[in-house]
């Protein structure tokens, strides 16, 4: 979990913000995928955030949803997630590589043996999308116990004890909710004020990354403006690969043009 | 972190598993329910409501012809007669005043078979509230006349195509609505399981089925059954009649699952006979799930059995042995759905026809005399065509197999 800090450090001296870009591991198919996120890498991105395919994401708009369903299609399961982020660590030693999952896939592994294997992998943070923080306490212990680092989520009704308990146990990163409902471009990022992220700052936590609804480069802009540390981008990117499905050359040529706007705009 | 009022676990079972966005929202519709728990006028609003809207008490059947064995006393819980339908109208009335309460206007619903949603409609018509109805594609296909009721009484039936296109993917599809609208709108899951405090708040509505039943059955036998049986899907009925008497030692609380095509074959909704636990829908309990943890789809011939996990009370009274769940498969529901016509002139839910099965294969077994509490959660009226058209094709395969037999 040390490539946040040392990812933050690095922006914090080029004085500009990070940009993240989410992708389901697997989405459309194992090979595809790979290159997919070579090419997130290579088109500028600062960490990546990486979902793996779940049959029941409740946290999902239909984007999203439909990035789980093909990859769960094309058999990837999270052997196979994991397989593919080896690959991608191997390609890339520097990059913060975090999980976004659901809690089930944790379960089903075992607690402990889940962190181990998503700590070989090279996975630095892990953010399960079902569990609240009052529910965090064992999924927190077995990630720390294997050095990755717990990333929790701050909603937009977030009250004051809520916080002070995110900044004391998170890692990494905040994840900061732009907005409520389900992850999706259809419904925009609202724009937190700068006093709301002044006031989460205030308790000192893990760097906000804010995400939820960003699609523009001029969001990401805004987002930082804002006081967030960076902006995370799902569906918007996940738009391009459905789009593309059947001409993986034009997939992989947009998809770089887009990471390259958004990542200048940080 | 303002502390959980209740606590949202059975043993290791249930706790509060929903994205953080949620929480807000589930605690203040548990500091409702512990408030109006507190509070003589909401009781009195509900009773009020239970006896001369919905029909409360229910009666309590001795069945005069449905025993196979002398031996065997089978008494019937009547939840079919219950308006709606099924015991579903129990919780959503106490649900609906929790809404009000609350000074939310809208409500969202899942449904699987369809009754959830009737039930949920008629109550939303009845109090002026505004509701949503997520329902698969495949059930509002299937169940055409639930879907037509929920319409005449208000409310908006919204089809999910996602995934199975069953009840599991109407749950999440209203828990995803939820997540954007929970200022406004209350979500009125329909039976025992998901999140902390649902599983505790429809026990706390359905209660009644039990402590009503032992009353009745205690004037009629002058002492308790020697076993209470209830189909579990989510469990709602089940716990409903369970509920006052865990603490009676002498009696066996027995669960009946969906059985389907067998429990040896992947077709079936009984996650508590397969011994696998999980998260889904919020709750820590037995689900039906791949080895890497996918969630499975459930089957059942009975809409309203069909879900592959089971409300997280049941789990632990599973664990704990106070309470034996079994299954009963479609072809044993299917009998014991036609018996209970012919022999009582009731037509029971297909649901109930799994509680019942159970009832017929106890007795049948019996050397000694005994007693059973059966809850008869809700009428057949829904499953008509479905079993019809069942019947029918069963009726003509066995006609070409004796056609086949003769050629020879």
């Amino acid at each position: 979990m040390q490539r946040y800090q040392q990812m933050f450090a690095r922006l914090a001296e080029q004085q500009r913000g990070a940009f993240v870009p989410f992708v389901t591991v697997g989405d459309p198919g194992p090979e595809l995928s790979f290159e997919i996120i070579k090419t997130l890498i290579d088109g500028g991105a600062d960490a990546l955030e990486l979902g793996i395919p779940f049959s029941d994401p409740i946290a999902d708009g239909p984007t999203i949803q439909n990035a789980n369903l093909r990859a769960m299609k094309a058999g990837v399961t999270p052997g196979i997630s994991f397989e593919i982020i080896r690959k991608i660590r191997e390609y890339n030693a520097d990059i913060p590589i975090g999980l976004l999952l659901y809690s089930n896939l944790v379960m089903a592994r075992g607690l402990d043996t889940f962190y181990s294997q998503a700590a070989a992998a090279g996975v630095d943070s892990v953010l399960i999308a079902d569990v609240p923080l009052h529910e965090s306490k064992m999924f927190r212990q077995a990630a720390m116990a294997h050095d990755i680092a717990p990333i929790y989520i701050v909603p937009p009704n977030v009250d004051d004890d809520d916080l002070r308990a995110i900044a004391s146990y998170g890692r990494g990163y905040t994840y900061l909710l732009s907005r409520a409902g389900v992850t999706g471009a259809e419904t925009k990022a609202a724009m937190p004020t700068a006093e709301l992220i002044a006031r989460i700052k205030a308790y000192n936590p893990a760097p906000p990354l804010l995400g939820f609804g960003i699609s523009t480069p001029a969001q990401v802009t805004d987002a930082i403006a804002s006081g967030a540390a960076g902006a995370i981008c799902g569906s918007a990117i996940v738009k391009i690969l459905e789009q593309n499905l059947e001409q993986p050359a034009t997939l992989l040529r947009e998809l770089k043009t887009f990471i390259e706007q958004m990542k200048a705009a940080s | 972190m303002s502390e959980l009022k209740l606590n949202p676990y059975f043993g290791q079972y249930g706790g509060m598993f929903v994205p953080q966005l949620l929480v807000p929202a589930l605690k203040q519709l548990e500091q409702a329910f512990v408030d109006a728990l507190q509070d003589p006028a909401f009781d009195a609003e509900f009773q009020q409501l239970l006896t001369e809207y919905a029909g409360r008490p229910t009666p309590l059947t001795l069945c005069r012809n449905l025993s196979p064995n002398p031996l065997v006393k089978i008494y019937m819980k009547r939840e079919d007669l219950l308006h709606g339908g099924a015991h579903k109208t129990n919780q959503v009335l106490g649900q609906a005043l929790l809404t009000k309460r609350m000074g939310k206007k809208e409500v969202i619903a899942e449904t699987g078979a369809g009754q959830h949603g009737v039930a949920t409609a008629l109550a939303c018509a009845l109090l002026g509230l505004k509701c949503r109805i997520y329902m698969g594609a495949k059930d509002i296909e299937r169940q055409q006349p639930n879907v037509f009721r929920m319409k005449l009484m208000g409310a908006t039936v919204i089809p999910v195509t996602a995934g199975s296109g069953t009840l599991k993917d109407a749950v999440n599809e209203a828990m995803r609505d939820w997540s954007a609208s929970y200022d406004t709108s209350h979500y009125m899951l329909g039976t025992a399981a998901g999140p902390h405090p649902f599983p505790t708040i429809v026990r706390e509505f359905q209660k009644m089925i039990g402590e009503e039943s032992k009353q009745q059955i205690l004037k009629a036998e002058g002492k308790l059954p020697d076993a209470v049986i209830a189909c579990v899907g989510g469990g709602s009925n089940a716990i409903g009649i369970f509920a006052d008497f865990i603490k009676e030692d002498g009696v066996r609380l027995i669960g009946v699952e969906p059985g389907g095509k067998g429990i040896n074959t992947h077709q079936h909704g009984a996650a508590l006979s397969t011994g696998s636990y999980g998260i889904l829908h919020g709750a820590y309990t037995a689900i039906m799930q791949t080895s890497d943890g996918q969630i499975e789809e459930s089957y059942s011939v009975s809409a309203g059995l069909d879900y592959p996990a089971v409300g997280p009370q049941h789990t632990h009274l599973q664990q704990t042995g106070r309470a034996e769940y079994v299954a009963i498969n479609d072809d044993e529901a299917l009998a014991a759905f036609q018996h209970l016509a012919k022999a009582e002139g009731i037509i029971p839910a297909l649901e109930s026809s799994h509680a019942l099965a159970h009832a017929l294969k106890m007795a049948a077994e019996a050397t000694e005399p005994m007693v059973l509490l059966v809850n008869l959660s809700g009428r057949g009226d829904k499953d008509l065509s479905h079993v019809h058209s069942i019947l029918a094709e069963q009726a003509s395969a066995d006609e070409q197999s004796s056609n086949k037999e003769g050629a020879h």
